[in-house]
């Protein structure tokens, strides 16, 4: 087991016959992700990155296919389109790579997707992964390794971090997945700590949050009043100053609200063990082994 | 991006939001035609995007023409919190009876924009939601809906507002609703909201923060954002694609991922050193691209040495380290560099910087104690 993705998986890639589409439907393949469609519209009834068909419609695709994934690497004026696009085809997972979608649209999309069946992962995510099984995403799968340790994180780059620290020191992964950095977005830390908790391969928990929002602090809420797996900890953002927006569009202190010191004292509070930096995270993870 | 208050009160008009009829003055002359246009006393209002403009003497009354020129003479060219005063608004005198908040901002816990308003107008809604959070009424509202003429109504009431104002108040309210939804902004605000001497609403001051995400399908707003406001530093970190904030410390940081660069600013404080800036070359950056960043972070003189942590995934170790040299070419420095790179082509990146006689690190930790050590030797020579 593992959750989201794994062997079931069947990936359509939206955006496919893009610069970044391409490229990492590429990556993915090599991984030995099954991707199984394409949509570009305008390019449907030809074929991208090999062998794998290119529809003009994500209907089509799934009609085709069964496809039961979608990733989208459309720029941010047609990201919100694709998302809606692909719940309104009954996707039951999306996984939106694209930064920089208008928080606004993200907000009448989310509205959308609550009244249907579809997951959204991200937007301005990495996307995730179940190592050995399934790369949906844009991280470097080499530094992964399949194990019982799950991650669920706001950022790209420091998640690569910290798996990359936890498999030097032999520590596999059981899927990792990022959820990406914007203020709106389609999947919390609760929901993925409930999937983690919920599924028997995955045994401990690295949760990594950041500045802004108070989503460790529901997080928090939920580890110490329904979690029994052990979660370990890092907020990125301790020495940043209020009022200034930290690269990702969440990651901002306003108001008084959203402080490092805030997230981990609540996050203590529930009996999480928080790292005072990213290489911290693989020593504490692996004493509880 | 933030406007001003005379760019926020323009468009609040346009969604018939009562606002005076002021005019911006660049000089006391004007400042003094603008008064005698007017007529009857004027306030002079420093443009700066900074809160507390008053406090800091940059807003004044003005009784004739004459005192308009000599106190805008004054305004003009002072330091508010940092920034020049190079515009001020000239609006008519009103009559204020009461102060009322109104203001929109994204609750990104509800997934909703929340209306907030208050009878503790004029204040810092700040320090009204510390201490008396009783007077704040918010109300969230459906994205598919929009805000309801019942739902304005229900929060004037709840103000305490005259009956006879509900109407005028829920066209308002519904107005800077339109407004907020219409230029894509996360944060809409009248503070204060005054009720005249006549009774009527008036918005005195106004305040807009885009989302800067949604800047390219506001071409008219984009324009409006004022130079002057940005260091240029900023500037060129914006133009090259660049996210970047200016702190105070000694340590200049180059990183890939907004999060990873957050916590190398985090290991730097745990190390002993202070962090020069928050700096994210994104992701797939080439050469150019680190090489702007170098050139914004050694332009700061605190800079005592500067650490690169670059985790490859899509950007590659080779095209960092080509960009690093690329610069230094451009950029004659004797500041010390410490050099983490990781992942995709990072060995091909490290045999480039070998060459260039930098430090490199295997691990974040390592990298930080290096640079903090580096910054307090360059400290001490200097």
């Amino acid at each position: 087991m593992s959750i989201l993705v794994g062997k079931d998986t069947r990936l359509l890639v939206q955006g496919i016959t893009g610069r970044e589409g391409s490229f990492h439907t590429e990556q993915m393949i090599d991984y030995g992700t099954n991707v199984v469609a394409g949509t570009s519209p305008g390019k449907g009834g030809g074929w991208a990155v090999g062998n794998v068909p290119v529809f003009d419609t994500v209907a089509e695709a799934v009609q085709a296919t069964g496809a039961n994934t979608s990733i989208i690497y459309v720029p941010a004026r047609g990201a919100p389109d694709a998302i809606l696009e692909a719940a309104d085809a009954g996707v039951d997972l999306i996984i939106c790579i694209t930064e920089g979608i208008p928080a606004l649209d993200m907000l009448r999309v989310r509205a959308h997707l609550d009244g249907s069946k579809s997951r959204l992962i991200g937007p301005n995510c990495p996307g995730l992964i179940t190592p050995g099984e399934a790369k949906v995403g844009i991280m470097p799968g080499y530094i992964h390794t399949r194990g019982k340790v799950g991650l669920v994180s706001r950022s790209g780059t420091l998640t690569y971090e910290v798996v990359y620290a936890l498999t030097l020191r032999g520590i596999g992964q059981s899927t990792a997945v990022g959820i990406g950095g914007d203020p709106i977005n389609g999947t919390s830390f609760v929901d993925v700590l409930r999937m983690f908790e919920q599924d028997p391969e995955t045994r401990q928990v690295v949760m990594i949050g950041e500045i802004g929002g108070t989503d460790e602090e529901q997080a928090a809420a939920f580890i110490g009043s329904q979690m029994t797996k052990p979660v370990t900890a890092f907020i990125a953002g301790q020495t940043a100053p209020p009022g200034k927006r930290m690269g990702h569009a969440g990651a901002i202190i306003s108001g008084g609200k959203g402080t490092a010191a805030d997230k981990i004292s609540a996050l203590q509070a529930a009996g999480v063990r928080v790292a005072r930096h990213p290489g911290e995270i693989a020593e504490m993870v692996g004493e509880l082994l | 991006m933030k406007l001003q208050e005379f760019q926020a009160k323009r468009i609040f008009g346009q969604y018939k939001i009562p606002v005076p009829q002021g005019e911006v003055a660049e000089t006391p002359e004007e400042a003094r035609d603008i008064a005698k246009r007017l007529g009857g006393p004027v306030v002079v209002k420093s443009q700066v995007l900074v809160g507390g403009r008053g406090k800091a003497g940059g807003i004044k009354l003005a009784r004739t023409p004459d005192e308009a020129e000599q106190v805008a003479a004054r305004i003009l060219g002072m330091d508010i919190k940092g920034l020049t005063v190079r515009k001020v608004l000239i609006d008519p005198a009103a009559d204020i009876k009461t102060e009322l908040y109104l203001g929109m901002v994204l609750d990104r816990a509800r997934r909703r924009v929340v209306v907030m308003a208050s009878s503790a107008g004029g204040m810092d809604i700040e320090e009204v939601a510390a201490t008396t959070p009783e007077k704040i009424i918010t109300v969230a509202v459906d994205p598919c809906l929009g805000l309801r003429e019942y739902q304005a109504r229900n929060i004037g009431v709840n103000i305490g507002l005259p009956r006879e104002l509900l109407g005028k108040f829920a066209q308002i309210c519904q107005g800077l609703y339109n407004c907020y939804m219409e230029t894509d902004a996360s944060l809409a605000e009248i503070n204060p909201l005054a009720i005249l001497g006549d009774g009527a609403l008036m918005a005195l001051d106004g305040k807009i923060v885009l989302d800067d995400s949604a800047l390219f399908r506001h071409p008219d707003l984009a324009a409006m954002r004022d130079e002057d406001e940005e260091t240029p530093e900023e500037r060129e970190a914006r133009l090259n694609g660049l996210s970047y904030v200016k702190l105070d410390g000694q340590i200049g940081c180059m990183v890939n991922g907004a999060g990873l660069a957050m916590a190398t600013m985090d290991i730097i404080k745990l190390y002993g050193g202070e962090p020069a800036n928050f700096l994210d070359v994104g992701g797939g950056a080439k050469a150019d691209k680190v090489a702007a960043a170098l050139r914004i972070i050694l332009s700061d003189p605190n800079v005592k040495a500067v650490m690169f942590n670059i985790f490859g995934g899509i950007t590659r170790g080779d095209e960092v380290a080509h960009g690093i040299l690329q610069a230094l070419d451009e950029v004659k420095t004797d500041v010390p560099m410490v050099v983490r790179l990781v992942g995709t082509n990072a060995e091909e990146g490290r045999a480039i910087l070998a060459s260039a006689k930098m430090a490199t690190a295997e691990t974040l930790a390592e990298a930080a104690e290096k640079a903090v050590a580096a910054a307090r030797a360059e400290g001490r020579a200097a």
